[in-house]
């Protein structure tokens, strides 16, 4: 049965309403395309709690810091390019050093806005992002998650950076599911391979686990749907329990999920693994799952990388 | 503001200066031209207009002044011991290792910071959010920005520039301390910055043209600023000197970010205390 999809920024745009409505500090600061990033009802409904700088991002992370600092929670919100490269240094020097509650909450992360090409495609973020001490880097696998993560990042002090997808991504978990920022969702246990996985490529990591179990392989599969904090015992799990891993992001092969795993892997020095991801080069302008096909970022491709790995 | 005040306030910049080099000097680090040319605003807000309790330095009604030009900080460092947020001994430990004293001012480490800065450009947009954040909740406190005129070369100056004049901040008072110097050359070397009270009225600031260095014009401008409340942020174009008050720093670009060695020391302050006024 096709599964009911949804875009992760429609999660935003109605978590945001009401954590809005039950905390007068939340504030969303715009950078004009609140349009596309699902913050209309925000405007709408909480006006005296919504600011639009125009086009100048610099500005509005400093802005959101100037907030902060003040006792607000700003989110502000834009395209993950430009929320992470755009204005990179402002939020290191002025969110992160002095550890401000802003958040960072971008949609059209990974190859999901893929009609808008490599301009507006954005791969690079979250390995950019984790680098930045006191920061936190999220990226939810669907709606559900996504509304119960901004939830979340809106209760927990600090700066944090959350990814939505511009394109619509399958149904994974029914409503009410809770979600702690840093702690894995283990969605299919197995014990023959794991495979770890964020965003939108959660769904084709479970399609993958299916293809698998027909050849009798079982399969963990766990969102990760924090990339820093790193769930470190749930991957020291399966570097203990199984000893195979593959991960799998809609991001840069370099410095995201894969690589945050790797870490763990390399200093245990216990287990095999492969990483699955876009090959450290730009899209272009194609339908999202030719983008990740292009990539290897296929149910079929993760399944024979884990089968790979059980050789 | 009667001449006594006039002159305790100069006595104050002219201590102000004494104590910035002093840090300098003992650290052999730091950026001494900046932070004499931005003296007397500093001691400005310090001293006579800012609403700040060094008891409470967090105190949410508080008055904000935002450091853009981070360099120039122990322009600031000094002004907060002269008032008692640190005490006095810290001013022996600038750009040491543990210091709340940082090269550039962190927020986290020193009482009375209210937004670390250092890398330029960014200071005015912290205090955009500050003075929104006022409007917001209602509350009457002021926010203060220096920035410098080399700085005004980035965007984000203009970027901010434009978010003060949407959301009618006439809580925010922009100094810009134009010294006409910066760490390459001239401004008008490096890249003419024009008339950057012109820029700033074009973006919807109320602009006061002053000496900078002078304190009554300061002060003057100070209060005119913050008397008319009328939707618009407030521009203080300061005309400065970069050093001065110390005869072989002023208008010197080489002495950007260099410590006088003792001798250069000694006269510095041997010139600041002959500036020192005798009150009556």
């Amino acid at each position: 049965m096709e599964k009911k999809k949804i875009a992760t920024r429609d999660g935003f745009g109605e978590a945001i309403v009401e954590l809005g409505k039950a905390n007068r500090d939340v504030l969303v600061v715009d950078i004009d395309i609140g349009k596309s990033c699902k913050t209309g009802a925000f405007r709408k409904e909480l006006p005296e709690q919504y600011i639009n700088v125009g086009i100048a991002e610099q500005n509005g992370a400093g802005v959101a810091a100037g907030l902060a600092s003040c006792g607000k929670t700003p989110f502000v919100v834009t395209y993950a390019a430009f929320g992470s490269m755009r204005i990179c240094e402002m939020i290191r020097q002025e969110i992160c050093y002095p550890n401000l509650n802003v958040k960072i909450a971008c949609s059209h992360g990974g190859l999901t806005p893929a009609n808008d090409g490599a301009s507006h495609q954005c791969i690079e973020d979250m390995g950019i992002l984790r680098t930045l001490p006191n920061m936190t880097v999220i990226m939810p696998a669907d709606y559900t998650a996504a509304k119960a993560l901004v939830h979340a990042a809106g209760e927990k002090y600090g700066p944090m950076y959350l990814r939505f997808t511009r394109d619509a991504v399958p149904q994974i978990y029914d409503e009410g599911e809770a979600f702690e920022i840093g702690k894995a969702k283990m969605l299919r246990e197995g014990g023959d391979v794991a495979i770890i996985a964020n965003g939108d490529t959660v769904c084709l990591a479970l399609e993958a686990a299916d293809i698998l179990a027909e050849s009798g392989i079982k399969a963990r599969v766990l969102d990760m749907h924090t990339v820093k904090p790193l769930d470190i015992d749930a991957v020291t799990a399966c570097i203990d329990e199984i000893g195979r891993i593959v991960t799998v992001e809609d991001h840069n092969i370099l410095n995201g999920l894969g690589s945050a795993v790797a870490d763990v892997v390399a200093e245990s020095g216990k287990a095999k693994m492969k990483r699955i991801g876009v090959q450290d080069c730009f899209g272009q302008s194609a339908p999202y799952e030719r983008l990740l096909a292009m990539n290897g970022i296929t149910a079929a491709n993760i399944a024979a990388e884990a089968e790979a790995l059980l050789k | 503001m009667d001449k006594k005040e006039l002159i305790q306030l100069k006595n104050k910049a002219t201590e102000l200066r004494l104590n910035a080099l002093k840090m300098i000097h003992t650290a052999q680090s730091g950026h001494p031209g900046g932070a004499l040319s931005v003296a007397d605003f500093t001691a400005a807000c310090y001293f006579k207009f800012m609403r700040v309790d060094p008891a409470n330095p967090r105190d949410a009604s508080r008055d904000r002044f935002v450091l853009s030009k981070g360099h120039a900080c122990p322009a600031q460092y000094a002004a907060l011991a002269m008032r008692g947020f640190i005490p006095p001994e810290a001013l022996d430990t600038l750009r040491k290792e543990g210091s709340m004293l940082q090269g550039h001012p962190s927020m986290n480490r020193c009482p009375g910071i209210d937004i670390s800065t250092g890398s330029l450009g960014q200071g005015i947009a912290c205090g955009v959010g500050m003075a929104l954040a006022a409007k917001l909740d209602g509350r009457d406190y002021n926010v203060y920005v220096a920035v410098g005129d080399g700085e005004c070369q980035e965007g984000e100056i203009w970027e901010a520039a434009q978010t003060a004049h949407k959301y009618k901040l006439d809580n925010l008072i922009l100094f810009v301390d134009n010294n006409n110097l910066q760490l390459d050359g001239t401004t008008d070397e490096v890249m003419p910055n024009i008339d950057l009270g012109k820029k700033f009225e074009a973006f919807g600031f109320d602009k006061y043209e002053i000496d900078g260095n002078d304190m009554a014009q300061v002060a003057a401008a100070i209060e005119l600023a913050l008397a008319v409340k009328n939707g618009r942020p407030k521009c203080l174009y300061a005309h400065t000197v970069k050093g001065k008050g110390v005869s072989y720093m002023e208008n010197r670009c080489g002495w950007h970010g260099v410590a006088p060695n003792d001798a250069e020391y000694e006269q510095a302050v041997n010139e600041l205390k002959a500036q020192l006024i005798a009150e009556v």
